[in-house]
C-alpha cells in the first residue's frame, strides 16, 4: 500500500503524537494508581508520615523518615566513590588510550550494567561484606575513625557495604554517557589548547572538562536515578534495620528495599497503603534530585553563555 | 508449512485442555518444595488432573481465595477472622506438614550443642542479652567457655511465616516480647540486622562470628551450620529433627473442625517447642462441582502417601492421629 505523498507528514504526524502522548499518560497513569493506593495511609498519617522514623507493622505505625534517609545516603555516597572514578576512566579511555585497546576498555566497563543486581547482591554479601568487615572498616576506622561516619563496629552489612555495591552499579551508566560527552568536543580545540603551549592535563582541564560540565552532571544524574531505585542488590546488603545513624558501619534501610521486603507478604489494607506511600515518596524524592541536578546544568549553561 | 504446524499444535492443544482438568492453587512459599514435589508424584498416577501451584506468599494466596482466582490456596498462619468474613465460603484449614524454625549461630569460638531456653532467647532477640559470656547463657552452658564478645542477632528482613513462627514462640515465653514486639511476618526489631531470605540469614551467620539467627529447618540441615539445643515444655534440651517437629503435634487434640491448633511449645517428650503447622485452605462451597473433590483427593493423597515425601526435603510429617483427624474430615465433606 503507498501513502499518497499529500498525507504522509499527517501521518507520521499523528504516530508521533500519539507514542509521545502514550509514555505521558503512562506516566501519569503510574502517579495516580500510586496515589490512589497511598491514600489509606495518607489520611491516617499525613505529612508526619515523612518526618517520623517508626515503622511497626506489628501495630500498624508507621512513618518512612529513616527509609528516606537510608535512600539519600547511599545514593549520594555511591555518588561520591562513582562519579570521580567514571570521569577518570572516561577521560582515559577516550584520550589517552589507542581506539582498539578505549573500544576493548569501554566494553568491559559497559558489560558492567550487564549483570543482573541479584548477582551484585550475591556477591555483595559473600565477598564485598566479608571484605568490609575484615580489611575495609577496621582500615578506616584505624586513620579515620574520630569522624562520626566511622564509629561502631562493621559486621561488613550496613550502608557503606550498600553505597559501594551501588557505586559499581552506576559506574557503567556515568562513565559511557561522560564518553559520548567528551566524543562531542570537537578535535580543533583540543588541538588548539595543545598549540597554545598546554600540557595535556591542561587541555584536558580546560579543552574538555570544562566545556562538558552540564554534560557530566547529566550523567552523574542518570546514573543517581539508578541509585535511587535500586532494589534487590541494597536489600541484600544494607541490613535492613530502619534506624538513623551518622556511621557508615550500621545498618540502615532504603525506600525500595523496604517495599520489596514487606510488599508480598503484608496483610493488613494500612500496611500495603503505607508501603505504597512509600513508594510515592520514592518517586517525589527521585523527582526533586532531578530538578536539582537540571537546575545546576541550566544555571551553568546560562553562565558559559554569558 | 509454518501455518500448517500452527494449525496442529492448537488442534492438539485444545484436544489436550478438553480433557485435562486443571487446578490452581496459590500460597505460601514455605512448603513450595514439598507441594512441588508433591504435585509432580501425584501427577504420575492422575494422568488426567493437572495442578499448578505458585508460590506468591501466604498473604497472596488469601487474596487469591478470597477473589476467587484459585481453586485452592495455601498459608503458614490460619486465615484472620477478617479475611475469613470476605471469604464467600467457610475454609477449610487442612494441615499438610509440619515446619519448624531453628535457631542457629556460628560455632567458631563456641562449639556445637549450646543451649539455650526460651527466656535466654527472648532476651537476647530483644537486646537484653548482649554478650556470649553473659551469666544467662552461661547458666545453661556451665561446662562451655564462652567468648567475652558481643552477639550479632541476624534476622528476616523481609515479611515472612517463619518470623511470624518465631515471634509466636518468643511471645509464648517471654511477656516481655508479647508487650514490647508482638507477633508478626515483619516486626519492629530492638536489635540486630536484617537479611533477606532464608538464604541470607543462613549466609550471615555463617560467615559473621558471633552471630545468632533463626532460619528454617532445611535451610540449617543443607548448609551444615551449628544449631542451639532449645529447651521444650517438658524441660528438656532439644535438637530439631524432623522427628522432634512431628512429635511436637502428636498430643494435638481436634475441636471439632478446627485443625488451626498452635504447637508451639508442647509439653509432650522429645517435642521441639518453635514448631508449626502449615495449611492448605480449602473452600467449603455449598454446590460441589469436579474441580472441588479433585482438590479433595488430591489433599486426601498428600496427607496419606505423600507423607513419605515430607522427611528427606527436611519437612516433619504429621503424626498419625493427626492424618486420620483430616482425612476423616474430607471424606466426611
Amino acid at each position: 500500500m503507498k501513502i499518497p505523498y499529500s498525507k504522509q507528514d499527517q501521518y507520521v504526524y499523528t504516530a508521533l503524537r500519539f507514542f509521545s502522548l502514550v509514555v505521558v499518560c503512562l506516566l501519569i497513569a503510574i502517579i495516580f494508581q500510586l496515589f490512589m493506593a497511598s491514600k489509606l495511609a495518607f489520611d491516617e498519617f499525613g505529612l508526619s508520615f515523612v518526618t517520623d522514623d517508626f515503622w511497626n507493622p506489628v501495630d500498624d505505625e508507621f512513618g518512612a523518615l529513616a527509609f528516606i534517609f537510608g535512600t539519600v545516603v547511599t545514593s549520594i555516597l555511591a555518588l561520591l566513590i562513582a562519579g570521580p572514578v567514571s570521569v577518570f576512566v572516561a577521560i582515559y579511555t577516550n584520550e589517552f588510550l589507542p581506539k582498539k585497546i578505549a573500544s576493548v576498555l569501554g566494553l568491559f566497563v559497559e558489560l558492567i550494567a550487564a549483570i543482573p543486581s541479584i548477582v551484585f547482591g550475591l556477591w555483595g554479601l559473600y565477598y564485598l561484606a566479608p571484605f568490609v568487615k575484615n580489611f575495609l572498616a577496621p582500615f578506616l576506622k584505624k586513620y579515620l575513625g574520630f569522624l562520626p561516619f566511622f564509629q561502631g563496629s562493621s559486621f561488613g552489612i550496613g550502608i557503606l557495604t550498600a553505597a559501594i555495591i551501588l557505586a559499581i552499579m552506576i559506574i557503567p551508566t556515568i562513565t559511557s554517557v561522560c564518553r559520548e560527552v567528551f566524543k562531542s568536543i570537537p578535535n580543533l580545540r583540543k588541538e588548539a589548547a595543545l598549540g597554545l603551549g598546554a600540557t595535556k592535563y591542561e587541555m584536558v582541564k580546560i579543552a574538555i572538562l570544562k566545556p562538558s560540565f552540564s554534560g557530566i552532571m547529566g550523567a552523574l544524574v542518570l546514573g543517581l536515578g539508578r541509585a535511587l531505585g535500586e532494589t534487590m542488590a541494597v536489600a541484600m546488603v544494607i541490613g535492613n534495620n530502619p534506624v538513623i545513624s551518622s556511621s557508615l558501619f550500621s545498618a540502615g534501610a532504603t525506600m525500595a528495599s523496604v517495599m520489596a521486603n514487606e510488599y508480598a507478604e503484608a496483610d493488613s489494607e494500612l500496611h500495603l497503603s503505607a508501603l505504597c506511600y512509600v513508594g510515592l515518596l520514592l518517586f517525589v524524592v527521585t523527582f526533586f534530585v532531578n530538578l536539582m541536578a537540571r537546575t545546576i546544568v541550566w544555571n551553568n549553561s546560562r553562565k558559559s553563555k554569558r | 508449512m509454518t501455518r500448517q504446524l500452527l494449525i496442529i499444535t492448537t488442534v492438539v492443544l485444545s484436544l489436550n485442555a478438553s480433557a485435562i482438568l486443571k487446578l490452581n492453587g496459590a500460597g505460601a512459599s514455605f512448603p513450595y518444595a514439598i507441594y512441588s514435589k508433591w504435585i509432580s508424584e501425584y501427577s504420575k498416577s492422575q494422568e488426567k488432573v493437572q495442578i499448578n501451584y505458585q508460590s506468591i506468599g501466604s498473604g497472596g494466596g488469601i487474596r487469591q481465595l478470597i477473589k476467587q482466582t484459585v481453586d485452592f490456596a495455601a498459608s503458614d498462619a490460619p486465615m484472620r477472622e477478617k479475611d475469613k468474613k470476605k471469604a464467600a465460603w467457610p475454609v477449610l484449614h487442612v494441615p499438610t506438614v509440619l515446619g519448624a524454625v531453628v535457631v542457629a549461630y556460628n560455632g567458631k569460638s563456641i562449639g556445637n550443642d549450646l543451649n539455650i531456653d526460651g527466656q535466654v532467647l527472648a532476651d537476647i532477640f530483644l537486646g537484653k542479652i548482649t554478650k556470649w559470656n553473659d551469666q544467662a547463657i552461661k547458666k545453661l552452658n556451665p561446662k562451655r567457655n564462652l567468648p567475652d564478645q558481643e552477639i550479632l542477632v541476624v534476622r528476616r528482613a523481609d515479611s515472612s511465616g517463619t518470623t511470624s513462627v518465631f515471634a509466636s514462640y518468643l511471645a509464648d515465653v517471654s511477656e516481655e516480647w508479647k508487650s514490647k514486639v508482638g507477633v508478626g511476618k515483619s516486626l519492629r526489631w530492638p536489635t540486630g540486622i536484617g537479611a533477606k531470605g532464608n538464604e541470607g540469614v543462613t549466609a550471615l551467620v555463617k560467615q559473621t562470628e558471633y552471630a545468632i539467627g533463626y532460619i528454617d529447618l532445611a535451610h540449617a540441615k543443607k548448609n551444615g551450620i551449628y544449631t542451639v539445643n532449645l529447651k521444650n515444655g517438658a524441660g528438656e534440651y532439644i535438637k530439631a529433627t524432623v522427628e522432634s517437629i512431628s512429635a511436637s503435634a502428636e498430643s494435638f487434640k481436634t475441636s471439632g473442625d478446627d485443625f488451626t491448633v498452635s504447637v508451639i511449645n508442647q509439653k509432650t517428650k522429645g517435642a521441639y517447642p518453635i514448631s508449626a503447622f502449615t495449611y492448605f485452605l480449602l473452600p467449603l462451597k455449598k454446590e460441589k462441582d469436579q474441580k472441588i473433590s479433585e482438590v479433595q483427593n488430591f489433599f486426601k493423597w498428600s496427607l496419606t502417601k505423600g507423607q513419605d515425601f515430607a522427611a528427606p526435603l527436611y519437612y516433619a510429617p504429621l503424626p498419625m492421629n493427626v492424618r486420620k483427624a483430616v482425612v476423616k474430615k474430607l471424606d466426611s465433606l
